[in-house]
């Protein structure tokens, strides 16, 4: 009997069963007992072959429906080279192990001190690690790292123009523990700083932000850090990064810690996963930042290596020795985001940006015109804009006629807060990668629709 | 076989303790730094500030871990081991002769709860 | 051979990729708002400048210095380092499924959340669990979203003493370090001399404050824990839960269930157990399954079959919430389902028979040169020493592990558990065969000769890779993290 990616014949069995000095492989699991040995196996379906499995899964995939995606929220339809799936597909990057064997490991970890380097740059801070597992946890890490960081603390300050789901993931993670999230409202679709003295006091460990945020609108830090610096609190950004081709950095508004998801860089939708989170932070954190990094340094011949480096804390000095934790982050999606970069460059994260700003700017205006939807604020945005409509009726018309036309046209904010309030705020993304002609045929259909 | 000294205390958390008039050295054990292996970075607690009984006070590094080190007895930091910052694996050589931190204002009772130098060998051994 | 870094082969100018125009109507200037100089971004950042065929050399000669299962061996214990099958690669790459939003209609989806629905079904049948979540992204992450669990359902329960987790001294290091993240205390367990559970120090630490016990089963020695109905009746009866971490279910998937052991919840390693390809560290996926009991709690949104087609369900009011900004590595669910499709019930059950199968071959191979401490009878895994060619030659380890490199295999795990001294774990999974695992104990056994008359040459090794052992305290002192 041949099973799948199993390569033993009855003959290897005979040869394996005689030198292990047992009759049968049943013997091998006498010490499971009766009363857990299954007499033939668990209940699923019987194998397929190669053939079988993809008639089933053509089927299924059939009922996946394609459209334009207006959509945004968090993951994005950016234009991506050929050379990112290419050389992400590589079969040693994507059938190896995490690299903690340096010696044969040297191209997975210098393709990650690349990453680490990337990810500095386009932040402007000074160390970044080896990836985690999405944004939304990259802001939960960079809560724990306040906490961490300040005697005392144990709150952590939140805008409520988080995506609403980050603020979930951050609300889970203080569950159960005495970690606190305390939210800071918004004004006019911005996190409202105003009055961010008074909420600093000795147990609060930081403030977290994010731009563009929740509905795509660029905030303004200023003087904010300052403020935190002054109250012995940290500040933390959390960006899309292609964002920061044309936004300040993180650096810039003098933060401490940056964060977010690098899904816009060189991931597919791929509904939803895998993504990538990163974390930079500045130098005197160094020692504080979650996950794996990658370090250069010497062989014992003088040449150049990269290896793992500066381990994760533990919480006391235990009896045995120290072994790596946390292995799995988001390396291959990782890679896929340096392959991404290394392929754009400078210019072409500017240029992507840039479009990404005109082409959701023109669609904006456009939209803004027609009676029954408004644009909700006046404000700079970047590439995702939210549009209010005076009635359900009309939203609904609106949605379905698009959808007729092969385009998912935005989404509604209710599907992320699951609030009733929030059901006429349309979310619509557009990226660089929406043509001229796509872009004509919402408006076309939105005018049809709307006049 | 761990070295153990026999004037000083010890904790359960493989600190040391040596005091000398109205001050307490606080340092880690030969089974701690042999645990850790070659040190590479400690960082140290502010001056001025009172720590509790067991309250995290401060990181030693090896290669492999980062260990936070439990303050053993409740007290006000007086003094950091400065030389540390330049070579941390003076530790290695000689954890006996390299405090830690110094501490004053402690708490006599915390102190007095300590293991002595045959307690902790008992422990050492019970591990 | 070296690679330069490719910021180092960048000259101003080059381009790797060309995007197509800005193609908007020649009057839409007035549409555009140029960004306030406050919010501008000042400085630009350096990054390559390169051609496509630089990027392409590099990242390609870069793959020529790494080693995948795809290479060779990789026998590393607890990784389950199996054959990542290139029929998931392919439909994992469809069109179909990459370009999905993860935020479209529900109604444009549905094979999308098919694949997840009907994955989680079969991995509740596979593990004996009533239901679970897809969400979490890893192992560890799917031990926090576990505990967490727990912990929220003693706090619904009016039993938040209950603060503390039992974990073997044995365990891995995520198990504690993801009890600490939520809050819990650390209680170690010790092991007995046949490498088991304590039972006696075990019922001696359960009391009211205990919270869960943490298991592997097979432990980490590869050993299944034959009192497990025994511990399970124990954490029970004090009103704790038993907590399950799937990373070695390769010895007994198909052959028994974790359910049917008594535990309440577990997490899956998808990449490991499940053939999906840890890629250089990951993305994998952590997938926790759990009884009635902890049903409520599971992360939400929840996937439901209605009349009209798969729905995400909100409303579980002690959901602990989301772990994940969407419903978890898709592609790497997706990857799994194809594999549990081809395998079925039958090859399900064949792959931890032949894991078991492997590892014990190895082990009675080796037995005779290497101590194996716990006996050479385990289930997918067992670990060796290299206690007395440490001794008697100055061998260790990390030297045998090192050499093993030059051989062109992966090594084992090294130090891991502690409980062996100089341990070396080895895991060959079901997908090597009896060849392959014959010329790598040939191999092993051949080193332990070398130590003998050349143990110099161990002790340096590896002597074949691009660089040799690299100076980890450096590293550290001097951190140099990006160009």
């Amino acid at each position: 009997m041949v099973y799948p990616y199993i390569p033993h014949t009855d003959e290897d069995r005979k040869h394996m069963l005689k030198a292990i000095g047992v009759d049968s492989m049943d013997q091998l699991f006498d010490g499971l007992g009766e009363d857990l040995l299954l007499a033939d196996s668990v209940p699923i379906s019987h194998g397929r072959t190669e053939d079988e499995v993809q008639r089933m899964i053509d089927s299924i995939a059939l009922r996946n429906v394609r459209g334009i995606p207006f959509l945004g929220c968090g993951c994005y339809d950016h234009i991506i080279p050929a050379t990112v799936k290419a050389l992400s597909s590589l079969p040693s990057f994507v059938t190896a192990y995490t690299p903690y064997q340096a010696e044969m490991s040297q191209g997975l970890l210098q393709a990650i001190y690349e990453f680490q380097s990337m990810v500095c740059e386009i932040t402007g801070l000074d160390v970044a690690n080896a990836s985690l597992y999405d944004g939304a946890n990259a802001a939960a890490e960079a809560a724990s790292l306040m906490i961490g960081a300040k005697r005392k603390a144990t709150a952590v300050l939140v805008s409520e123009t988080l995506h609403p789901f980050t603020l979930q993931v951050l609300q889970t993670w203080a569950k159960g523990t005495d970690h606190e999230i305390r939210l800071v409202g918004e004004k006019d679709g911005v996190v409202d700083l105003s009055d961010l003295s008074s909420l600093l006091d000795e147990s609060c460990a930081g403030l977290i932000v994010q731009s563009p945020n929740r509905y795509g609108l660029l905030e303004d830090y200023t003087d904010v850090a300052s403020l935190l610096h002054e109250k012995g609190c940290l500040f933390a950004v959390s960006s899309d990064p292609l964002s920061l081709a044309i936004q300040k950095s993180p650096a810039e508004w003098d933060a401490d810690i940056a964060v977010g998801d690098t899904q816009s860089l060189g991931l597919s939708l791929a509904f939803g996963g895998p993504s990538c989170g990163y974390m930079a932070v500045k130098e005197a954190l160094l020692r504080k930042i979650p996950g794996r990094i990658v370090g250069a340094t010497v062989d014992n011949k003088g040449r150049k290596g990269y290896t793992l480096t500066l381990q994760a804390r533990e919480q006391h000095i235990k009896r045995e020795r120290a072994t790596s934790n946390v292995c799995s982050n988001q390396a291959l999606a990782a890679l896929m985001t340096t392959i991404h970069l290394s392929s754009l460059g400078w210019g072409g994260m500017v240029e992507a940006a840039n479009q990404s700003y005109a082409k959701s700017h023109y669609l904006a205006y456009h939209l803004a015109q027609l009676p029954g939807i408004t644009l909700i604020w006046d404000k700079p945005f970047w590439c995702e804009f939210p549009l209010v409509f005076s009635d359900a009726k009309r939203m609904r018309k609106f949605l379905q006629e698009l959808r007729n036309e092969g385009i998912f046209a935005g989404v509604r904010l209710s599907a992320l807060t699951r609030q009733a309030k929030d059901e006429l705020v349309l979310l619509v993304a557009v990226t660089e990668k929406r043509s001229r002609e796509e872009l004509e045929m919402y408006l076309a259909a939105a005018r049809r629709v709307m006049k | 076989m761990s070295k153990i000294v026999e004037q000083l205390r010890y904790s359960k958390d493989h600190e040391w303790v040596r005091l000398e008039g109205e001050k307490a050295y606080v340092g880690i054990t030969d089974h701690a730094q042999h645990e850790l292996g070659e040190i590479v970075f400690v960082e140290l607690p502010p001056l001025g500030e009172r720590y509790g009984k067991g309250e995290e006070i401060s990181t030693v590094e090896s290669v492999k871990a980062a260990s936070a080190i439990l303050n053993p007895i409740e007290g006000v930091v007086a003094e950091a081991n400065e030389e540390l910052d330049g070579s941390p694996e003076l530790i290695n050589e000689d954890c006996y002769e390299h405090h830690l931190y110094v501490l004053q204002s402690f708490s006599k009772e915390d102190y007095e709860a300590l293991l002595d130098a045959k307690a902790y060998e008992a422990y050492l051994a019970s591990l | 051979m070296s690679e330069p870094l490719l910021i180092d082969l960048s000259k101003a100018g080059r381009k790797a990729y060309c995007f197509p125009p800005l193609d908007l109507p020649r009057g839409f200037d007035q549409a555009l708002p140029s960004l306030p100089e406050s919010l501008s971004r000042q400085k630009s950042a350096r990054l390559p400048e390169v051609a496509e065929l630089d990027v392409v050399r590099h990242f390609t000669r870069l793959s020529n210095m790494v080693h995948g299962v795809d290479n060779g061996m990789y026998p590393l214990g607890s990784c389950t380092m199996k054959y990542n099958p290139k029929l998931s690669e392919h439909i994992a790459g469809m069109s179909e499924f990459t370009q999905i939003h993860p935020l479209q209609d529900v109604s444009t989806s549905q094979g999308c959340l098919s694949v997840m629905y009907n994955l989680i079904e079969d991995l509740s049948s596979i593990t004996g669990m009533s239901w679970g979540t897809l969400q979490p992204c890893a192992g560890a992450h799917g031990e926090y979203t576990g505990l967490k669990m727990i912990r929220s359902y003693f706090v619904k329960n009016g039993q938040s003493q209950r603060t503390k987790v039992l974990i073997p001294i044995s365990a891995h290091g995520t198990n504690p370090a993801s009890a600490a993240v939520n809050g819990f205390d650390v209680v170690p367990i010790a092991s007995d001399e046949q490498g088991m559970v304590d039972l006696e120090d075990l019922a001696s630490k359960l009391d009211e404050t205990t919270a869960a016990l943490m298991l592997t089963n097979p432990n980490t020695l590869g050993l299944f824990e034959k009192h497990i109905l025994k511990i399970s009746a124990m954490v029970h009866a004090s009103g704790a839960l038993l907590y399950y971490d799937g990373a070695n279910l390769n010895a007994i998937m198909g052959m028994a269930t974790p359910g049917d052991m008594g535990f309440d919840v577990i997490h899956l390693n998808l990449h490991k157990t499940f053939s999906t390809p840890h890629g250089g560290g990951g993305p994998g996926s952590g997938p926790v399954m759990c009884n009635d009991t902890l049903r409520p709690f599971l992360p939400k949104p929840d996937i439901e079959l209605t009349d009209s087609g798969y729905v995400y369900r909100w409303d579980d009011e002690d959901s602990i919430g989301k772990v994940s900004m969407f419903w978890g590595n898709f592609l790497v669910l997706l990857r799994a389902y194809v594999y549990i499709l081809r395998m079925g019930s039958e090859g399900i059950r064949a792959a931890a028979r032949h894991a078991v199968l492997n590892a014990n071959y190895v082990a009675a191979r080796l037995a005779s040169t290497f101590p194996i401490p716990y006996g050479k009878r385990c289930m997918h895994e067992f670990v060796l020493s290299c206690a007395t060619l440490k001794e008697r030659y100055g061998v260790s380890a990390q030297d045998v592990a090192k050499a093993l490199i030059d051989e062109g295999y992966h090594p084992p795990t090294m130090y891991f558990p502690s409980l062996v001294g100089e341990a070396l774990m080895i895991e060959p999974t079901e997908s090597e065969s009896l060849e392959t695992l014959d010329r790598f104990v040939d191999t092993l056994l051949a080193i332990a000769e070398r130590a003998k008359t050349d143990s110099e040459s161990l002790r340096t090794a590896p002597h074949t890779t691009v660089v040799g052992r690299l100076d980890e305290v450096r590293a550290v002192k001097q951190p140099d993290l990006r160009y």
